[in-house]
């Protein structure tokens, strides 16, 4: 059992309060907290409501049709779902190798999510934070603010997004929900237009990315034992590597690390995924748990995404972003940095590298070729695709019938691979700056925080600028809630407290 | 010996315009081919009118209404077409539709190529208006090159004339009453794969909607080069599959 995620028993009187989630939609978050008369905290959960609805209605359907359908899962990386898909039908269709042309378009469309994806999230949901400060005017704290006080950095990170939207508008039709990627290759490469003026700007990405990471790193160097503590604690680490270690976020094998950074598995096929990963279903919440199978619940829990991926590499293929990941791993003095806040320096190294990626494939001509399909590949019955999206490790399972329907799907996005991690974050704060105090919006934030620096979907889907829905209630020990503090899905922030009996 | 006088064809008004015509013809026909475009859903030039869609109707002489489809020109007729009092009851006749089957345009292969969607978009359907039916309506992909979703069918009988008119097997058929109408196949099992059908029918192709789709395209088509991408379906001059 995990500290602070179940009371115990002999604090009696203590229960959870449970509330409803409003609906199955996208970034819909709730903390409790269990308090005793002394507001010493015994409990604290984040619950999330996920989308495992997929799953179901998938199945029945015919298998080309999955890549455009799953990746409604998210608007903000569908990308990462519809080629996460695709990846699997490939091997339905017996196109594990696609052309050299399909492969690279695939990767210009995936790094443009990268680009745009780290982008959004750094600059509109967090920037505020760690420019303004945790507890600063909630006036202030939001992209608003931010342009107002740094109209430069405000106005990079907007036309970073633009340039990685529209990446993926040339190669997938659509800035958003594209139809690109098809089992076996892609339906579209570049034309020679497309290719010129996406080049023209590549190398203005790649200087703004490089800014990105010098005022993240600076932030670091200014407060490090805020950013070295906050929300800090030890856990493995998971993501693809390709297969000479170096970072592939398109594909590659799984590779696990421990908390010490010893290897527990590398190069692991990911056709063989539910053979290394169990997940555990806990009655609190909507979210699986998932776990390394040789390491047990207890133990076998992990982080996916920017921090574990620049870790868990050993090197990148791209000069600039290989210099910064070497100075973010210096940063550790020989151990693996398992700071919270050290995703978002994380991510903008891996910000830097998209973007480099981004102008290298386009140097390449095999992007303007017309050889798009691999067809007439020996049919199989079950395929497994995984990405490293955005947020992390993207895994899709699917079996498909004679008849080309999909029988099975399993899915496990960033976010469930993150679950356990987001909620040890929230103890983690909880304990260093609620124990015993009153609950105030400042606090709050410092919660939101902490689940912001993993990027869930939870924070990005909602289009809200930071202002995702969230719940804080302050419970005592005979149940009652003394204290709640609610932000609603507009960015309304009330507080219900009841009346004194 | 002098030529004798070429007579004008005859016209009528659509919209306020001289439409000409040659005696025979449909209004539809007629507006067909002089570049004027009249919403329609079960209409196709190669297949008899059908008259069932009701999305052509037009007022006559500003005062009966009737389906351009199937009333024949005649000349001096006044034609209402695009008012907004009809494209409003279109409007209204597509939602109906939009909500007694199940239309994903989202994830659907047929978006960008389905008269359905893109007489949707030339009619300025914002929202379904209606409660949704979901009806549950399985697939059937049961043959090797063809599939079958039942979901998004309209009940235009466009497969059922194609297949009894052109291909000589009528696969196809409308079964139920009402609001029990339904497509069916005919066959023993009630299967594609048990009837005569093939792919290279000219029913395999006729569908305005998703119903009868080929196996393993899907979304080969990319983006941008679909048949109402480039202008709306009043605009695109071969505008039916």
């Amino acid at each position: 059992m995990f500290e602070l995620e179940t009371a115990p028993a002999n604090a009696q009187n203590l229960r959870r309060v449970a509330i409803d989630p409003v609906s199955r939609v996208e970034g819909h978050g709730k903390v409790t907290l269990l308090l005793d008369d002394n507001n010493k905290v015994h409990q604290v959960r984040l619950h999330i409501v996920e989308f495992r609805g997929f799953e179901r209605f998938i199945q029945g359907r015919p298998y080309w049709e999955v890549p455009v359908m799953v990746q409604r899962l998210c608007g903000i990386c569908p990308v990462s779902h519809h080629l996460a898909a695709s990846k699997a039908m490939d091997i339905i269709v017996g196109a594990a190798t696609l052309t050299p042309a399909a492969d690279k378009l695939r990767r210009l469309m995936h790094y443009g999510q990268i680009l745009q994806s780290h982008a959004l999230h750094f600059f509109h949901l967090s920037s505020p934070d760690l420019l303004f400060g945790f507890d600063s005017a909630v006036a202030q704290r939001n992209i608003v603010g931010v342009a107002a006080a740094h109209p430069d950095i405000a106005k990079k990170g907007i036309l970073l997004r633009k340039f990685g939207q529209e990446v993926i508008r040339m190669t997938a039709g659509k800035r958003v929900h594209g139809t690109g990627s098809v089992p076996g290759g892609v339906n579209k490469s570049l034309s020679a237009e497309e290719r010129a003026a996406l080049l023209k700007d590549a190398y203005t990405m790649v200087a703004w990315s490089r800014d990105a990471v010098a005022i993240i790193k600076q932030l670091h160097q200014q407060n490090p034992a805020l950013y070295d503590r906050f929300g800090s604690f030890r856990s493995g680490f998971m993501s693809l590597v390709a297969p000479d270690g170096s970072l592939d976020l398109y594909h590659g094998a799984l590779r696990a690390r421990d908390a010490d950074g010893k290897l527990i598995f590398d190069q692991a096929d990911y056709q063989g995924y539910d053979a290394l990963i169990e997940e555990e279903v806990k009655p609190w919440s909507y979210m699986k748990f998932p776990y390394l199978k040789s390491l047990g619940p207890e133990n076998g829990w992990y982080r996916v995404g920017p921090l574990a991926r620049v870790q868990n590499c050993d090197s990148m293929p791209t000069p600039f972003a290989e210099a910064e990941r070497k100075e973010f791993v210096a940063h550790g003095q020989g151990k693996p940095i398992h700071a919270t806040l050290a995703y978002h320096w994380a991510r903008m190294v891996e910000m830097l590298f998209a973007a480099e990626t981004i102008k290298d494939l386009l140097h390449d001509d095999d992007v303007e070729s017309h050889d798009l399909m691999i067809t007439g590949g020996q049919r199989a019955a079950e395929g497994v695709g995984v990405i490293e999206a955005p947020r992390g490790t993207l895994i899709h399972h699917y079996r498909v019938g004679d008849d080309d329907l999909v029988t099975m799907a399993n899915l496990i996005v960033s976010t469930t691979h993150n679950n356990q991690a987001m909620n040890t974050a929230v103890r983690t704060v909880a304990q260093q700056y609620l124990d015993g105090h009153e609950i105030t919006e400042g606090l709050l934030n410092h919660i939101e925080v902490a689940i912001r620096a993993y990027d869930p979907c939870l924070s990005c889907a909602t289009h809200a600028l930071g202002q995702m829905p969230l719940e804080v209630s302050l419970v005592d020990a005979e149940g009652t809630v003394l204290d709640q503090v609610v932000r609603d899905s507009h960015g309304q922030t009330r507080r219900d407290t009841p009346a004194s009996p | 010996m002098s030529q004798p006088p070429v007579s004008p064809s005859p016209t009528f008004v659509l919209d306020g315009e001289d439409i000409p015509f040659t005696p025979g013809q449909t209004l539809m026909q007629a507006a067909k081919a002089a570049g004027k475009y009249i919403p329609h859903l079960c209409w196709h030039p190669d297949f008899v009118a059908h008259g069932s869609c009701k999305l052509c109707t037009v007022k006559i002489d500003g005062g009966r209404y009737g389906a351009a489809c199937t009333l024949q020109a005649a000349p001096g007729l006044q034609v209402e077409n695009r008012t907004e009092d009809l494209d409003d009851k279109r409007r209204t006749l597509l939602q109906m539709l939009f909500v007694e089957g199940n239309h994903f345009c989202p994830s659907c292969e047929k978006s960008g190529n389905c008269v359905l969607q893109a007489t949707a978009y030339e009619l300025g359907m914002l929202t379904p208006h209606f409660d949704h039916f979901y009806p549950d309506r399985p697939v059937d992909a049961s043959h090797p090159d063809t599939l079958l979703d039942f979901n998004r069918c309209i009940q235009c009988e466009l497969c059922v004339r194609a297949s009894r008119d052109v291909d000589g097997k009528n696969v196809f058929a409308l079964a139920g009453r009402g609001i029990g109408s339904h497509l069916i196949v005919n066959s023993p099992s009630g299967q594609l794969a048990d009837s005569n059908f093939s792919a290279a029918d000219r029913a395999a192709s006729v569908c305005p909607v998703g119903v009868i789709l080929p196996k393993r395209v899907g979304f080969a088509v990319p983006i941008g080069e679909r048949i109402y991408d480039p202008a709306p379906i009043s605009a695109v001059e071969d505008e039916q599959p």
